[in-house]
């Protein structure tokens, strides 16, 4: 006889072990924290009417941040966790985790940073700057968006949950079939993996679409696509890499699925399954998933070198045709990750040259930087430090990556410390110091001020000095012969040392996120003070349209579509003005915005799609059916509502304006 | 100014409808990408059969041939409701709504019965990795053309109750985007999967 | 040949000097194999011809920063200075050189270095068949018909030819001091091509993630003189157990740091069953796979 709840059972919440209980404790205190304000204001319904329900693109912007923000913190608990379990594990002391549990730690520190964090993050960011950027009073397809960021905080949510009921894949981030199919991980840790990863997956997959289009379509006249900012730029290329890449996860995923609950047989070891397939499979989505992530951070260095240099961009049409380049050739490298899989020295080469042929467009953008900054005014305040330390660490992460590439190389350093140093040296040098960089420069935009400058130096130095000492041991490791996801080792490989000096690495950069902590309430605290407020809406002085606005933006950003008539369209028009300061302010009158209107079913199919995955991960045959039909009722319900938007009377928005000194 | 202002808000209109199928065409473009991985699942596994029996003894040509017929049959008259529809024939176009349907739902039921005749003489997807990827790959077909079905019969009633206004017009311009995009899909899944490994 | 080899060798050498923590020991540049020596000679060369840029780089940046500081009224200021041809030409050309000559690299060793390539040696081959279990590793000698766990002993200056297989999850199987590693897949045959051209005992083990027994499939290797590897195989043909197909059926079965055995004798054909096995039905050892959705 079936269970009405599937294979869900109170022995399914692991409340004997402290340590999983601590996390969870640890976790639920977290977003008690966060959520206390809301209690205390009594604020429930300004949060469900401002924001849960929410298709501004800003406000669904800075949802998606403030979750990157928490899911880094659980993330970095866990990188703690592998690093306290290395330092303490050696010879006879096998540490405080037992291999089950690192096992889960490591994939969770994987899946979590890099599809709960960094993807978040970037949509946050894409969220925030590419409709300001554009002259766009939204995205292409608000409605679409709002339900990309529910998905995402589906999955956000399935990955934390497994916590406190069940486990996680002990798998390593790729859930590597054999390993993951049910004869060798028969519990739910892989459901839980497969149907986070592949619900928010979808909401990426409709992100990607919602800013490629929004970027061809929803342009201001005059911004052709030789005008667009460089960012937007880095995003429209980062957006195609996701409609090409993501079906390619969303159909791994699901076979790996298939083979779990409907036996069927993609990748197990008999009945003429094939595991290699997986693994071209997952990394054709998995090599361009990192240009997905990283071209953007390039986008905000291109933005923060010309702003803090007070220069132009140097080789904008360079630096546009670089992008293209990388995103073509990301789709043409994947082999690169098995070279040992044994596919022939002629078909290694030709991924390895291919792979080495990235690094030239690459080398020309830091070239374009540093050539940006050369004979500017170079500010030395927050995100420009980010990008300085970007410029250094990424071009030693560079190197060891095409060091990696000639595969004779890669036959010793593959799946060694060495790689992962390597991926942690692009991917926290380049896509992590890129968005932090990226949030210090976009944040008075959305908030109307600034953040404290002080602290977010002593926190770039901690993350900094912090990195070098975390990763550098690691390069060495690998050199000495050590393999990734060890949760124990002996005495007489001599690696304990520089675990030690690791760990000790990563300390420094949880000091960088406390200052990052402190520096947010310090300055929220401070927000009305003078030195904080941004009461010009320009306070770097910036080049592209985002900062002729107010900060922060009305709800439909532009009261006047902007004509624009150069590259740096706003950074002319600010020339145009002090070259010709006689010329009269014509005061245009007002016109009736349309905007879209709020709607709660985003978070609804977000709840509908939460049971729909959860019912699965447990085995809950009604709760399947019944939220698989809800799917499509929801579904249904949105297609026949005509009554989708509104006009902002003429009236209103002068009054708004007026309001923002405008 | 007043006047400018109607003629930007329709203007405004307008380019909503045109930005809303362009990005259905982006969409068709990522399932497309969707097709292809499993498609390049289905040629790597089509000779895993782990001993079982092969295409050649499972499939019918002459079964599928018909199921072919049926779909892309109900693409034609899919074609011609939606050239009703920029006529304003509102009577003509749910009546070729209502035929494409009937023709869409044979197809489904066609594909089910295959199916269901499969397994019951012990050949399904827990058979081996061929049969796997076949039931996976016709299957997803099969699913898109059951949800096509769903959204035809949601349109019908839409266009009843609203008559052949913009939005309906563009629903129906991407319905109709959907639905091709089906046929000729199946196009290769009638290549690929039958007719290479029969002939 | 061999002489170039050494040269670079103290090359290598030189370079684990340099490094930072010259003490410590590099294995990847302490190599005891012809494989590894070039491997590590590639490694040197791929690093030292990206310094080229890469040094640059970083002193480029921390000048120009420094020169163009905003509080520096002296240096230079140029707002709209944004194209120099000669400069996009530069910042093109030079890393399409470096990359040319090291695609080239890229390409002729990724061809002499494949470790399905047989070495080139007048000395006959030694054939080692390697099994990954959870979590051991399962050595057969088929031409001395014994086989071990976790223990590799093998003559130096001999080529081994390794065929690597395994029972269930991937695994790789790595020896860094001999050279780099090759996967270890279900049903399927990859090859390594080693050679040890000092005696001394290796560190090897798995480095591709199996599951939770993963980080204890270690296993020494053992390179001494061609007699005392003769006197070796005698000592393990004393050995009182073989690994029957029924013992092999046992050790499939998972375990966690599993000692050093040894078997005087072999089951027929036990290499090729085990990779056949998931290739056809062959009764009941085929592993059913479960479904969940009974």
């Amino acid at each position: 006889m079936m269970h009405i709840l599937g294979k869900l059972t109170l022995e399914a919440i692991p409340y004997d072990n402290p340590i999983i209980m601590g996390a969870a404790v640890l976790m639920s205190v977290l977003v008690l924290v966060g959520l206390f304000p809301l209690f205390y204001y009594k604020k429930w319904t300004w949060l469900w009417k401002e924001y849960l329900t929410t298709v501004d693109h800003k406000k669904i912007g800075v949802m998606y941040i403030f979750a990157a923000g928490l899911m880094l913190f659980r993330g970095f608990i866990d990188a703690i966790m592998m690093r306290t379990q290395q330092v303490m594990s050696v010879g006879m002391n096998h540490g405080y985790l037992p291999p089950e549990h690192y096992d889960q730690i490591f994939t969770a520190h994987g899946v979590i940073m890099i599809f709960f964090m960094a993807m978040p993050f970037m949509f946050g960011l894409f969220n925030l700057a590419v409709p300001l950027q554009i002259g766009a009073r939204d995205v292409a397809f608000p409605f679409l968006n709002a339900l990309s960021f529910w998905l995402f905080a589906v999955g956000a949510v399935l990955v934390n949950l497994s916590l406190v009921l069940g486990d996680f894949a002990g798998t390593g981030w790729l859930a590597y079939p054999p390993l993951s199919e049910v004869a060798y991980s028969p519990s739910v840790g892989v459901d839980y993996y497969i149907w986070s990863v592949q619900i928010s997956g979808l909401g990426s997959l409709l992100s990607g679409i919602n800013f490629f289009v929004t970027i061809l379509k929803m342009r201001c006249p005059g911004m052709t696509l030789m005008r667009l900012p460089v960012f937007t730029w880095s995003v429209l290329a980062s957006s195609i890499l996701i409609i090409i890449a993501f079906p390619i996860l969303t159909v791994t995923l699901a076979l790996l699925l298939f083979d779990r609950y409907f036996g069927m047989h993609f990748f197990t070891v008999d009945f003429g399954g094939n595991a290699m397939m997986y693994v071209n499979l997952i990394w054709a989505w998995g090599h361009p998933e990192v240009y997905i992530l990283i071209l953007p951070a390039f986008g905000v260095f291109s933005e923060v070198v010309a702003t803090f240099c007070k220069k132009r961009l140097f080789g904008y049409t360079t630096m546009v045709w670089a992008i293209a380049v990388i995103t073509i050739l990301s789709f043409i490298v994947w082999l690169h990750h098995f070279f040992t899989m044994g596919a022939g020295p002629d078909v290694n080469a030709v991924f390895g040259i291919t792979t080495m042929i990235i690094a030239i467009p690459t080398g020309v953008k830091i070239f374009n930087w540093l050539f940006t900054m050369f004979r500017g005014r170079v500010q030395f305040s927050v995100p420009m430090l980010w990008t300085l330390g970007f410029l250094i660490t990424f071009s030693i992460g560079g190197m060891t990556g095409v060091l990696m590439s000639v595969p004779a190389a890669d036959f010793q350093l593959h799946n060694s410390l060495f790689l992962i140093a390597h991926f942690h040296n692009v991917i926290i040098g380049g896509v992590v110091f890129g968005y932090l960089a990226g949030l210090a420069y976009w944040f008075p935009k959305i908030f109307g001020f600034k953040l404290n400058e002080r602290l977010g130096k002593c926190a770039f130095w901690c993350w900094i000095v912090g990195f070098y000492l975390s990763f550098m041991p690691l390069y060495i490791l690998g050199f000495m012969g050590m393999t990734r996801r060890l949760y124990h080792y002996e005495a007489s490989t001599g690696w304990h040392p520089y675990l030690v000096v690791a760990a000790v690495g990563v300390a420094v950069i949880l000091c960088g996120i406390a200052f990052q902590v402190m520096q947010l309430v310090v300055s929220i605290k401070n927000r009305h003070h003078p030195d904080y407020k941004d009461t010009s809406g320009d306070p770097w002085d910036g080049r592209t349209l985002e900062w002729s606005l107010p900060s922060p933006a009305p709800f439909y950003n532009f009261a006047h579509v902007p004509h624009v008539h150069d590259l740096d369209a706003y950074w002319s028009e600010k020339q145009e003005k002090l070259n010709h300061p006689d010329t009269k302010h014509v005061d245009r009158s007002y016109e009736d915005i349309h905007m879209p209107r709020n709607s709660m079913l985003p978070i609804i199919i977000g709840a509908i799609a939460f049971m729909f995955g959860f019912a699965f991960i447990w085995d809950i045959q009604w709760l399947i059916i019944l939220s698989g039909v809800g799917l499509l009722v929801a579904t249904l319900i949105r297609s026949f509502d005509y009554d989708l938007d509104y006009y902002v009377k003429a009236s209103e928005v002068e009054a708004i304006e007026r309001s923002l000194g405008r | 100014m007043s006047t400018t202002s109607v003629t930007a808000a329709h203007h405004h209109h307008h380019d909503t409808e045109a930005t809303i199928v362009y990005g259905f065409w982006i969409y068709i473009m990522s399932d497309c990408i969707l097709f292809a991985s499993l498609f390049a699942t289905f040629i790597v596994l089509h000779a895993n059969t782990f001993g079982g029996p092969g295409p050649k003894e499972l499939f019918s040509l002459p079964y599928v041939l018909v199921e072919t017929f049926l779909l892309l049959a109900s693409s034609f008259t899919y074609g011609l409701g939606l050239l009703s529809a920029f006529k304003q024939k509102q009577a003509q176009v749910i009546r070729f709504l209502l035929l494409t349907f009937i023709l869409g739902l044979s197809f489904v039921l066609m594909e089910v019965n295959e199916f269901a005749h499969l397994v019951m003489e012990g050949h399904s997807w827990k058979s081996n990795a061929f049969l796997s990827s076949f039931f996976t790959l016709v299957g997803t077909h099969g699913f898109h053309v059951t949800m096509g079905l769903i959204w035809m019969l949601s349109m019908m009633i839409q266009v009843k109750r609203h008559g052949l206004v913009r939005i309906t017009l563009r629903k129906l311009t991407t319905l109709s985007l959907f639905w091709h995009f089906l046929d000729i899909v199946w196009i290769f899944v009638f290549t690929i999967v039958y007719l290479m490994e029969l002939i | 040949m061999f002489k170039i080899l050494k040269s670079f060798s103290c090359a290598v050498a030189l370079f684990g000097v340099a490094s930072v923590l010259g003490g410590c020991d590099l294995v990847m540049f302490n190599p005891k194999g012809a494989i590894g020596l070039e491997q590590a000679r590639i490694i040197t060369i791929a690093f030292i011809l990206m310094m080229l840029i890469v040094v640059p780089v970083i002193i480029m940046t921390i000048v120009i920063a420094w020169r163009y500081r905003a509080s520096n009224p002296r240096a230079k200021y140029d707002p709209e200075w944004s194209h120099s041809t000669t400069l996009e030409i530069l910042c093109w050309g030079i890393p399409c050189i470096i990359i040319c000559i090291l695609g080239t690299i890229a390409w002729v060793t990724s061809h002499t270095l494949d470790p399905y390539r047989p070495l080139d040696s007048t000395t006959k081959p030694l054939t080692i068949q390697a099994v990954a279990l959870d979590w051991k590793w399962v050595f057969i000698y088929p031409e001395q018909g014994i086989a071990t766990i976790n223990y590799i002993d093998i003559p130096v200056n001999t080529p081994i030819s390794f065929q690597v297989a395994s029972e269930g999850p991937m695994n790789a199987l790595w020896i860094p001091q001999l050279g780099g590693q090759v996967y270890a897949m279900a049903g399927m045959r990859t090859r390594l091509h080693l050679i040890a051209n000092e005696a001394g005992i290796y560190d090897g083990g798995s480095a591709s993630y199996s599951g939770e027994g993963f980080a204890e499939m270690n296993f020494k290797v053992k390179a001494e003189s061609a007699e005392d590897f003769a006197h070796w195989v005698e000592s393990v043909k004393a050995s009182p157990h073989g690994l029957t197909a029924d013992k092999f059926n046992e050790l499939i079965k998972p375990s966690i740091n599993v000692p050093i055995q040894y078997f005087s004798s072999i089951a027929p054909h036990l290499f090729h069953d085990e990779i056949m096995k998931f290739m056809m039905p062959m009764g009941s050892d085929c592993s059913p796979t479960m479904s969940l959705s009974e």
